[in-house]
């Protein structure tokens, strides 16, 4: 086999994104965390988090747009490439959900949860569960485990549904202006994890297109 | 447009093999070339990629003991029947070298040798061929005030594109290239390569090419030979972002061997 040297250059390439990955996985869960134990200084490391995001993102694209520059890939080395470049900018976008849901913790502050959250923890979970699949989806080169995460979206989505029916419906039943606010800002954290699941979707497309060479929408 | 499926075809290959005495070159080969098209060939060396080019305008019969079987039909006639006119043949299916060959004459007199050759003596529409031939190279403005001169004076690039200036004097509809820009600079080559992108809304181009980013600039259509057979045939711009056949896609990643 001839081209070691591109195919380590490939290898660190995608290393960079997993580690990236991870850090992000482990970082929605402590916003969640934060938010839930209304722990106000892990959300003020997590706001400090974002710039880290952004150098990854950044650094990732560089090195994607220096491989194209120097080395012309082609076949599924471009799609390799491509998959690395779209799925760095998913992630530093889910990134910024989490410093959000963080923003949001410092918002209610120490004012008491209208209620134990626990609908919210279960969604966050499960788009958790979605993005770490979809980057073992990319390590294996599996289109099956792919295409599992993109079908979980609906899932989701009819999650976020019901969270919105029984966080207005609270914001019905009171006059309460700051029980309203909280609300709102919940349902913005609802919104939040809604928008990582399609993020974790566009990880799924991405890793179906690399190992298929077709494009699928979902 | 996709050209492989939306234009005519303009060559077929129909189970073509080329030997060598007892050397098989190309087996079996099939292959639909589009009309107004450029279609690259690839492969690495002695693949049969050259070969195959060869046998378009059967320029491979010079050579001794080659044999062929099948056929290769241009528009609809194939050409290895008997009492094909060989002369009208490579008239219409000119050939463009790796290295540019001008013969040791005028610039004037390398254009007006083809159609002198096929009988136009009139000096006036000599004049016309010469100057529409330079002006379809895109080289009239850098020769018209050294008409005269002769062409080994001029630079590789000039050259190069003077060999294809004298080939569309003799109004070819077929022109092969045989590594055209492989030994011309980058600028050359650059100027070389729109220039095939022009000429391809009227000529059909075949291009053998070891440089698979040129393939991937210039042509619609892509063949990729190994071992005498041609292992995938489609589209540029699939097989380059989705091959096939996995031979195809070790040989695009470098990956061969």
């Amino acid at each position: 086999m001839t081209r070691t040297y591109f195919d380590r250059e490939l290898e660190s390439l995608e290393g960079q994104l997993l580690r990236m990955g991870v850090k992000v996985c482990d970082l929605l869960h402590l916003a969640v965390d934060s938010l839930v134990r209304q722990d106000l200084a892990l959300a003020e490391k997590i706001i400090k988090e974002d710039d880290m995001f952004d150098q990854m993102d950044l650094k990732l694209e560089t090195d994607c747009i220096k491989l194209i520059a120097l080395r012309q890939p082609l076949a599924k080395d471009l799609r390799v490439i491509s998959t690395v470049l779209k799925t760095s900018t998913d992630l530093e976008r889910i990134a910024d959900h989490c410093v959000n849901i963080a923003e949001i913790t410092l918002r209610i502050g120490a004012s008491q949860l209208i209620k134990p959250l626990i609908d919210i923890p279960v969604m966050a979970e499960a788009v958790e569960d979605m993005v770490r699949a979809g980057l073992k989806a990319f390590v294996d080169r599996d289109s099956g485990q792919a295409k599992t995460v993109c079908l979980q979206d609906d899932t989701i989505d009819h999650q976020y549904e019901e969270l919105f029916l029984e966080l207005t419906d609270l914001i019905r039943k009171t006059n309460d202006w700051e029980i309203i606010i909280q609300i709102v800002n919940l349902l913005f954290v609802a919104r939040f994890l809604e928008r990582v699941g399609d993020h974790a979707t566009n990880i799924g497309e991405r890793v179906i297109y690399l190992v298929t060479g077709e494009q699928e929408k979902y | 447009m996709d050209e492989f499926k939306e234009k005519a075809t303009k060559i077929a290959a129909v189970a073509f093999n080329l030997f060598y005495g007892d050397f098989q070159a190309l087996y079996q080969i099939e292959m639909k070339i589009p009309v107004n098209a450029i279609t690259a060939l690839i492969g690495p060396s002695g693949c049969g990629k050259t070969s195959f080019l060869r046998s378009l305008n059967r320029m491979n019969d010079l050579i001794h003991g080659v044999k062929i079987s099948g056929q290769l039909y241009l528009d609809g006639e194939d050409i290895y029947k008997e009492k094909t006119d060989l002369i009208g043949l490579r008239k219409n299916v000119g050939m463009v070298f790796q290295k540019p060959n001008p013969f040791p004459m005028s610039v004037y007199d390398n254009i007006a040798y083809g159609p002198r050759i096929h009988g136009i003596k009139e000096r006036r529409r000599l004049n016309a061929i010469v100057e529409q031939s330079l002006q379809q190279a895109a080289l009239w403005d850098e020769v018209k005030d050294r008409l005269y001169q002769s062409a080994l004076s001029l630079s590789g690039g000039q050259q190069q594109r003077l060999c294809i200036a004298r080939l569309l004097a003799v109004e070819p509809e077929v022109l092969l290239m045989d590594e055209p820009c492989s030994a011309l600079d980058p600028i050359s080559t650059g100027k070389i390569e729109e220039l095939i992108l022009e000429l391809k809304n009227n000529y059909t181009i075949i291009m053998v090419t070891h440089n698979l980013q040129q393939a991937a600039r210039v042509s619609q259509v892509l063949g990729f030979f190994l071992l005498g057979r041609l292992v995938e045939y489609g589209p540029t711009e699939k097989i380059m972002t989705n091959p096939g056949q996995k031979k195809t896609e070790n040989y695009l990643t470098g990956r061969f061997g």
